[in-house]
C-alpha cells in the first residue's frame, strides 16, 4: 500500500525545497514529489496546513541501555522520540558496560530492532571505559555501527588523548563528540556561576569551564585536521571560538539544546531539580549570543541531551539531585513555541537544523526527502496547542522544566521507514 | 496586621512591613525574657519541632527556648541519632515529621534551597534557620533589632559587612534586609571571598578594609572558617587576619558611636579581635539574646498570633 501526504507545505532544506507539494511514499522509500499526485490506490494523509519535513534527527541521547533500564530502556526512550517527531536518536556510550566493543554496540543495535520504534545510530566511547586514557578500538565500533565517538558526560581530560582520538577518526571521517568542561574549574558546582547562583547560595559553574575546554579541542582539530564536534555549547565565548575556528577552516561543528537556548538560570530561583543540568542553564545573555548563532548558521544542529533520571534522582536536596533533563518529547514543541513562534528562528532554519543538519555531521543518508531516499517523515501542526504533561511522557524520565506549559507548534505524526509509528503524540 | 505567611525562607521576599512587624512584635517578647517568670501561656497546645543537619549551639537552643518561653511544646530532632543515619530520605524525615502533629519546623541544612524543599514538601510551617550559603533570616532580623535598638533607627545607616561574604548566608539576609530599609551597605573581604555581580544586590564592594569602614554606623563581622583557606581562597589565616581582622585600630575609622556585631561563634583573633568583641561598642551578647525574642516574635506570628493579643 502506498502512503500519500497530501497538501503539506514540504520543507526539506537538503534540496532546498519549501512549497506546498504531495509526498509520495512505497515500500518504505519516498518515490515521488510533486504537486497533485493522483490519489488512486493509496491511504492518503491529509497534511493540509501542517508542515511535511524530513525525519527529525536528535543526534544526542541517552537511552540508558544496557545498565540503567530504571532511568530509561531503548523502548521506552524510541517511544519517547516517535512521540517528539524524531525518527532517528543517535545515544551516548555513558551505559554500563560503556559502549567501548563491538558486542556493546551490537547489543543495542539487535535492541532497538526489537524493541525500539525508530532508527538507534550508537556512539561509541573515545576511551576505553570513558576512562580518558586509551583509545577504544575505534574501527571496529565503526564496523559494528557506530557512527561517531565521544566520552559524553565523562570529558577527556588529557589533551594528549584527545589528540590521538582527533589525529586517528580521521582516517575514518568521523567526528569526536566533545562534552567541553574543565572538571577542574566546575568541581561542585551547582549552577551558572553570575548573580544568580550569588543570590541563591549555589556553588557556580563558571561560562570558562566550558570555553576552556572547547578552546582546547578546536585548537587540537586545527592541529590534527579532525573534525572535533562540540556537545551542548551553552556559552557566548563557545560561539566565538567556534566562528573563529571556521574563518580559520577548521573542521568544527557544533549543537546546541532547546533548554539552553530558552531557559536562563533565574528559573532556579525555587531549587526545582529538574532544570538541574550539566552545562547549567545560563544567563540571558549567553542565551541571545546562541540565538543569534542559530540565525547566522554558527550552530550546525539542534540536539536534546535526552537525560532521563529517575524521580528520587530529582526529588531530593538540589545539592544531591543528578544532572539533566528528559528532552525528547518537548524539544520540537519547544523551539517551535519559543523561537519559531515569536519569529527569532525561521522554520525552514529550524527544519535544517533538526534533519540535515546533523545528519551532515555525522555522514548519515538521512534528513532528506530525496526521491529513492528512505522514507522518515515528521509532520508538525503549528496551530495544535497542548500542555507539557510529564505524567503522559514514554520516556521514564519526567525530569522536565517545561512541565505545566502550554506550547503551541507539535510533530503530529511520525513516519519511520515508510511506517507511522506516532501519531497526535501517541505511538501507534 | 496580620503575617500572613505559612514559611519564613528568607528575607529576599519580605516587605519592609514584615519586617516591621516582626521587630515590633519582638520587642514586649524581649520584655517577657527580662521577667522573673518567664513563661507566658500564649502558644499553648502548640507544637515546633528543630531538625538542624549542621551543627548550631546558639540557634537551635534559641528557637528552643523561644518556643518554651510561648509554652509551645518543643521537641529537637538530634539528625545525628535519627533515621537519617539509616539512609532515610529527607522527605520521608519531613512526612514523618508531620504526621507527628507539628505545627512548625525550623530547619537548618547544609545544602541551600533545602528549606523550599522542605517548604514545597510539608503542610507544616517552615522557619529556616539557614540553608547552606542562601539565607539566614532569623539571624538577620535580630541583627536589625539589634541595630534598630541602639540606633533607634535602620533608615539610612550606613552598614559594613567584613569577612567571607561568597560562602555567608548572613551576609545575604543581611543585605536583603537592610537594603529595604535605605541603609548603604557596602561588603569587604578578599576577592576570593566575594562572590560575582554582587553589587547587582544593591551594595558596594571593598577590598580595603579602612576604606569599607569610613563613616559606618554599624560593622557587621562574619565568621571565617578554617576550610576556606585550604580551599585555596587564601594564603593563610594570618595573611587573613593581617588584612581584615577587625580591631581597635579600625574602629577610629567610623563613626564615633560605632556598633559592632558578630553573629557568632567567633574566632578571636582571626576575623575580630578580643578588645573590639569585648568593648563598649560590641553587641555581641546583646545579639543572642535579642535573637531569642525576635524568634518567639516569629513563632507567635506564625503559629496564630497578632500583634494586638501578645500578653503584656
Amino acid at each position: 500500500m502506498k502512503l500519500l501526504l497530501k497538501g503539506g507545505r514540504v520543507i526539506d532544506p537538503a534540496n532546498e525545497v519549501d512549497e506546498i507539494m504531495d509526498v509520495l511514499v512505497e515500500d518504505g522509500t519516498i518515490i515521488k514529489i510533486d504537486i497533485n499526485i493522483d490519489p488512486q490506490d493509496c491511504e492518503v494523509i491529509d497534511a493540509s496546513g501542517k508542515i511535511v519535513c524530513p525525519g527529525f534527527i536528535d543526534m544526542h541521547v541517552h537511552l540508558r541501555e544496557p545498565g540503567f533500564e530504571y532511568k530509561e530502556d531503548i523502548a521506552t526512550g524510541t517511544r519517547a522520540a516517535a512521540a517528539g517527531g524524531f525518527t532517528s536518536v543517535c545515544c551516548m556510550p555513558n551505559t554500563e558496560p560503556v559502549v567501548d566493543s563491538a558486542p556493546v554496540v551490537r547489543f543495542i543495535r539487535e535492541q532497538a530492532e526489537k524493541a525500539g520504534v525508530v532508527n538507534v545510530f550508537p556512539i561509541g566511547a573515545i576511551s576505553k571505559k570513558q576512562e580518558g586514557k586509551e583509545l577504544s578500538e575505534v574501527a571496529d565500533l565503526l564496523a559494528a555501527g557506530c557512527v561517531a565517538i565521544s566520552d559524553d558526560g565523562k570529558p577527556v581530560k588529557k589533551a594528549s588523548v584527545m589528540r590521538n582520538a582527533l589525529e586517528y577518526t580521521k582516517m575514518f571521517g568521523i567526528p569526536v563528540l566533545s562534552h567541553c568542561e574543565d572538571l577542574d574549574l566546575s568541581h561542585d558546582g551547582q549552577m551558572h556561576e553570575g548573580y544568580y547562583s550569588t543570590i541563591y547560595g549555589l556553588k557556580g559553574i563558571p561560562d570558562a569551564a566550558e570555553e576552556l575546554m572547547a578552546a582546547r579541542d578546536i585548537r587540537l582539530a586545527e592541529l590534527t585536521g579532525g573534525h572535533v564536534h562540540l556537545c551542548h555549547v551553552s556559552t557566548r565565548g563557545s560561539i566565538e571560538l567556534v566562528r573563529i575556528a571556521r574563518q580559520k577552516g577548521v573542521n568544527v561543528s557544533c549543537e546546541v539544546t532547546p533548554h539552553h537556548l530558552t531557559l536562563s538560570d533565574e528559573i532556579l530561583g525555587d531549587y526545582d531539580a529538574d532544570a538541574k543540568v550539566n552545562p547549567p542553564l545560563r544567563s540571558i545573555e549567553h542565551i541571545q549570543a546562541l540565538i543569534e548563532a542559530l540565525q547566522d548558521g554558527t550552530i550546525d544542529c539542534i540536539a536534546t541531551d535526552h537525560a532521563p533520571h529517575h524521580r528520587e534522582a530529582k526529588d531530593c536536596e538540589f545539592q544531591l539531585a543528578a544532572m539533566g533533563i528528559s528532552g525528547l518529547e518537548t524539544a520540537v514543541a519547544v523551539i517551535m513555541d519559543r523561537l519559531v513562534g515569536p519569529g527569532l528562528l525561521d522554520i525552514y532554519d529550524m527544519v535544517r537544523l533538526f534533519t540535515c543538519g546533523p545528519a551532515e555531521i555525522l555522514g548519515l543518508d538521512r534528513g532528506t526527502l530525496e526521491i529513492g531516499s528512505t522514507a522518515d517523515i515528521t509532520v508538525i501542526d503549528p496551530e495544535t496547542v497542548r500542555r507539557v504533561d510529564p505524567e503522559k511522557f514514554y520516556s521514564k524520565g519526567k525530569n522536565t522544566p517545561f512541565k505545566g506549559m502550554d506550547l503551541k507548534g507539535w510533530p503530529v505524526i511520525t513516519i519511520v521507514n515508510g511506517n507511522i509509528v506516532a501519531r497526535e503524540g501517541s505511538i501507534v | 496586621m496580620k503575617f500572613d505567611r505559612k514559611d519564613l525562607l528568607g528575607i529576599k521576599d519580605l516587605s519592609r512591613e514584615e519586617i516591621e512587624l516582626i521587630l515590633d512584635t519582638a520587642i514586649p517578647m524581649k520584655d517577657v525574657i527580662k521577667r522573673d517568670i518567664k513563661k507566658v501561656p500564649t502558644l499553648r497546645g502548640k507544637a515546633m519541632v528543630t531538625v538542624f543537619y549542621e551543627n548550631s549551639t546558639r540557634t537551635r537552643t534559641s528557637f528552643e527556648i523561644a518556643g518554651k518561653y510561648l509554652s509551645a511544646d518543643t521537641v529537637n530532632l538530634a539528625v545525628s541519632t535519627s533515621s537519617v543515619q539509616k539512609g532515610e530520605s529527607l522527605r520521608d524525615t519531613i512526612k514523618t515529621i508531620e504526621v507527628m502533629g507539628f505545627d512548625l519546623m525550623v530547619m537548618r541544612h547544609a545544602m541551600s534551597g533545602t528549606a523550599h524543599y522542605a517548604a514545597r514538601n510539608t503542610s507544616m510551617s517552615v522557619i529556616n534557620a539557614g540553608d547552606g550559603e542562601h539565607e539566614h533570616p532569623t539571624q538577620a532580623l535580630l541583627d536589625m533589632y539589634s541595630i534598630r535598638e541602639s540606633k533607634g533607627t535602620l533608615e539610612g545607616l550606613k552598614v559594613a559587612i567584613v569577612g567571607d561574604i561568597l560562602h555567608s548566608r548572613v551576609a545575604r539576609s543581611n543585605i536583603y534586609g537592610l537594603t529595604k530599609f535605605g541603609c548603604e551597605v557596602r561588603v569587604v573581604g578578599p576577592s576570593t571571598l566575594m562572590p560575582p555581580e554582587i553589587e547587582k544586590m544593591g551594595v558596594k564592594a571593598y577590598y580595603n578594609l579602612d576604606k569599607a569602614l569610613e563613616d559606618v554606623d554599624v560593622i557587621n563581622v562574619l565568621r571565617i572558617q578554617r576550610e576556606r583557606q585550604e580551599a585555596g581562597l587564601f594564603p593563610s589565616l594570618d595573611e587573613y587576619s593581617n588584612l581584615y581582622m577587625v580591631g581597635n585600630r579600625h574602629l577610629k575609622c567610623a563613626k564615633e558611636d560605632v556598633l559592632v556585631l558578630h553573629p557568632g561563634p567567633m574566632n578571636r583573633g582571626v576575623e575580630i579581635s578580643s578588645e573590639v568583641a569585648d568593648g563598649s561598642h560590641s553587641v555581641i551578647n546583646e545579639q543572642v539574646t535579642n535573637g531569642v525574642a525576635v524568634r518567639m516574635a516569629l513563632l507567635f506570628l506564625m503559629m496564630g498570633g497578632s500583634k494586638d493579643e501578645i500578653v503584656a
